[in-house]
């Protein structure tokens, strides 16, 4: 069976250790060298780029999250142990690990790093999908020329350069689709890699929940569930018209799927949709002074995304979660695509000025859709508001200021309320 | 109700009163028209509730009363008779039903008790005056176009028309902008419209008005209070709510200081603009004008469809000046433009530029650059 050692990249046919290095870490399987679909995630990426900033964290668990009444974004492996989980809110995060550190994401900055992860990958193809900042599909299809090595070794070497030059590590999963790929990534977490087959593929799904599909949420799930379907198994039973007429377009994709197909390609170009941002408070709050200091932080924490990545968008969304933990949201079409915080601050804030629901709220979010490349943004000025052409000018003057001096060198009072 | 009335009187005066009318409605009654017949007249009224139009039509009355139909429906047969018809509408309060006859085709219309129709309450007016209706024309058709959809600033929803200091004296003036182009469109100050409160005439009613307005001698009445305005002519009286809410200081958006003069026919230069703007795909096409010496190039260029770039003979002697607009923008204003050559005002590529009909004042149009 060809085998590959991953710490020196010895290619050898069978045994436990690498003949060359002596390493355990090896990789064996019959198809080894004939993947080239492959899903890269990082390991507890915003907790791992803290503590390789932080050393002296390093052995204390760390939960990069909101503040008491939060959700926590991602926890190292150390809190992972005591039974902490991403998603997972705060309180209870905390009382089963108390002497966790909690971390306030800083979102341009994990931003920055995962562009120079973006780098190492854009070495090996251009066919490179991001699904967020820590994990990406690759199609490394018809690249063992140029490079002189199989998808397999090239992965490998990624994961070590990842670790090497940047301090961080992540997993891989090597497959011959998105969908497996994908699923692949997660099974042998943190710094894994592992390959699923197409002669394995069926064994592989064989008694595995459904829920393991990529966007498959709890919804679907008690949709699927209603339905008796529980495993892939029980997807298997299902006739695929059947499928379609219950599920609609999802019922194809489904039945694919339980046969271990996934015809999509790997898509560098797939645009993204929104920006968006949230807070969840510690108090429920109907403060409305309260609220403005947040839309304005959010529109901050929106716009330095879409200027990392020179995007702009077109329609504001304000969103606020009642205490019932139902929506409310409201938006509004813009003249011209923004990418600065001042005015997707004042959309927002307008927004927030129509909402005559008192609160109070737990939970708030501003968003900007209908995404436009960077150069048509903010091009033109408004007559009744001659200020605003100045605004926007003193706003790119503090980006540049920031950019030198660090995130905290300029502030806007508002941005402390 | 019993009446008869020509086919062609009868659409004439549905058809204005059904477009006042929502399509959507959650209000059934307000999908529905007024029929009133009275003496030799057979009145129709429609409302939204913020504009009511009523129609005043000559008919054979031969038994008074009143009720409402749907007005999309009574329009629609109305519409399909046949030329020349003559349209007998009874009412039979007995089924709630009104038949529609012509010819040899009978409809029987669901009828809402008239008691429901919501009627607006008739308001105290300031001002009384009267226009000829091309002066009216004139005042709304070159200003609507600046008119703003943005819901959050409302009070932009409209036309401001309100009595201003001109360069001439006193006059009736309009005024619409969108915060990206504004017109201001003067006309001499009718008798009577002194003191007049400034009102912000709605969108739609811009839009119901100019119906108002086709035939050149004919004298509108105007009234206007603080929170109406009324438009009547014999035969047809629109009252519309005016917008509750200031309209922004526009004199300080008018600059006064702009001297580089560029002046270009405007059929040619729209045309040009028109034609360079197809390159783009863009939200916002962006348009350069390079003015140099009696020269203008104007040029697109959309980095993913392509550039485009043609030059006019102008007449502009100031000096190097490049300048970018919204395409739509530049189209829009030029095509005001319809006697003399446009005139251009500019100070900056940074400025709101001002443009007008040769040395006519009484239509001005600041346009906000763009970034280019």
């Amino acid at each position: 069976m060809p085998a590959l050692c991953r710490d020196c990249f010895h290619r050898f046919e069978t045994g436990s250790r690498c003949p060359a290095c002596r390493s355990p870490r090896i990789l064996a399987h019959p198809e080894l060298f004939e993947l080239s679909i492959a899903h890269m995630d990082c390991d507890a990426f915003y907790a791992s780029v803290e503590k390789r900033d932080r050393p002296e964290l390093r052995d204390k668990p760390v939960i990069v999250g909101g503040a008491k009444r939060g959700v926590v974004s991602t926890c190292c492996y150390l809190a992972r142990i005591k039974g902490v989980r991403s998603a997972m809110p705060m309180f209870q995060a905390l009382k089963l690990c108390p002497e966790a550190v909690v971390i306030k994401p800083r979102g341009g900055h994990y931003a920055a790093v995962s562009k120079e992860i973006r780098a190492l990958m854009e070495a090996l193809t251009p066919q490179i999908e991001p699904l967020s900042l820590d994990e990406a599909f690759l199609d490394l299809t018809g690249t063992a020329r140029l490079h002189k090595a199989p998808p397999a070794v090239l992965l490998c070497r990624l994961l070590k350069r990842m670790e090497e030059e940047l301090g961080l590590t992540g997993s891989v999963g090597l497959s011959h689709n998105k969908f497996l790929a994908k699923v692949a990534s997660d099974l042998d977490k943190p710094r894994g890699f592992s390959v699923i087959g197409r002669a394995d593929t069926t064994a592989f799904l064989r008694g595995k929940p459904v829920r393991m599909i990529w966007g498959v949420g709890a919804a679907s799930q008690a949709m699927l569930e209603q339905a008796g379907i529980r495993t892939f198994d029980d997807l298997l039973r299902w006739d695929r018209k059947d499928l379609g007429q219950k599920f609609g377009s999802i019922g194809d994709r489904l039945w694919h799927l339980a046969r271990g197909e996934d015809h999509r390609r790997v898509n560098p170009h797939e645009p993204m949709k929104s920006i968006s941002a949230e807070t969840t408070f510690d108090e429920d709050t109907s403060d409305r002074d309260l609220l403005d200091g947040h839309i304005w932080r959010l529109s901050e924490r929106v716009t330095d995304r879409a200027k990392a990545k020179d995007l702009a968008g077109v329609t504001v969304t304000l969103k606020l979660r009642r205490t019932n933990f139902t929506l409310l949201t409201r938006s509004h079409k813009l003249h011209e695509p923004t990418q600065t915080a001042d005015r997707l601050y004042r959309a927002a804030a307008e927004l927030m000025a129509t909402v005559k629901e008192p609160g109070p709220f737990r939970l708030i979010g501003v968003g900007l859709s209908d995404i436009r490349p960077g150069r048509e943004a903010d091009l033109s000025g408004d007559l009744l508001d001659p200020e605003a052409v100045r605004r926007v000018g003193a706003e790119r003057a503090a980006d540049r200021i920031r950019a030198k001096f660090g995130k905290d060198a300029i502030v806007k009072g508002r941005a402390l309320r | 109700m019993k009446l008869s009335i020509e086919r062609a009187v009868l659409l004439k005066a549905v058809a204005q009163a059904q477009s006042v009318v929502e399509r959507r409605n959650t209000i059934p009654i307000l999908a529905n028209v007024l029929i009133e017949a009275d003496g030799s007249t057979v009145s129709l009224r429609a409302t939204d509730l913020d504009i009511e139009v009523i129609d005043k039509a000559p008919a054979m009355v031969e038994r008074a009363g009143a009720t409402t139909v749907s007005a999309v429906m009574l329009h629609e047969i109305v519409r399909k008779l046949p030329d020349g018809a003559l349209v007998q509408l009874t009412d039979d309060s007995a089924s709630g039903r009104l038949t529609v006859e012509a010819g040899r085709s009978t409809f029987s219309l669901a009828t809402l008790p008239r008691e429901d129709f919501p009627v607006m309450a008739s308001s105290e007016y300031t001002a009384n005056f009267s226009a000829p209706a091309g002066v009216l024309r004139r005042l709304f058709d070159k200003s609507k176009f600046a008119i703003s959809t943005e819901e959050t600033r409302y009070y932009l929803n409209g036309v401001y028309m309100h009595v201003a200091n001109g360069e001439d004296g006193t006059v009736l003036r309009c005024v619409a902008t969108d915060g990206h182009r504004l017109a201001r469109i003067d006309a001499a100050l009718p008798d009577g419209a002194q003191g007049m409160p400034g009102v912000i005439v709605p969108r739609k009613t811009v839009g119901e008005l100019r119906k108002l307005l086709e035939d050149d001698e004919a004298k509108i009445a105007v009234s206007v209070s603080e929170t109406k305005v009324r438009f009547a002519t014999p035969a047809i009286t629109l009252t519309s709510k005016v917008i509750d809410g200031t309209f922004p200081d526009y004199t300080r958006v008018i600059p006064t200081g702009n001297t580089k003069r560029l002046e270009v026919d405007a059929a040619e230069f729209a045309k040009a603009v028109d034609r360079v703007a197809t390159v783009s795909s863009e939200r916002s096409r962006a348009v350069k004008m390079q003015l140099d010496e009696d020269r203008l190039v104007l040029s697109v260029n959309a980095p993913d469809s392509g550039a485009a770039e043609e030059e006019l003979a102008v007449a502009y002697g100031d000096e190097r000046l490049e300048i970018g607009f919204n395409a739509k923008y530049l189209l829009e204003i030029a095509s005001q433009v319809d006697r003399e050559n446009a005139v251009f005002l500019f100070n900056s590529a940074g400025d709101p530029t001002l443009m007008r009909e040769g040395n006519d004042t009484s239509a001005v149009y600041v346009v906000m650059p763009m970034r280019v």
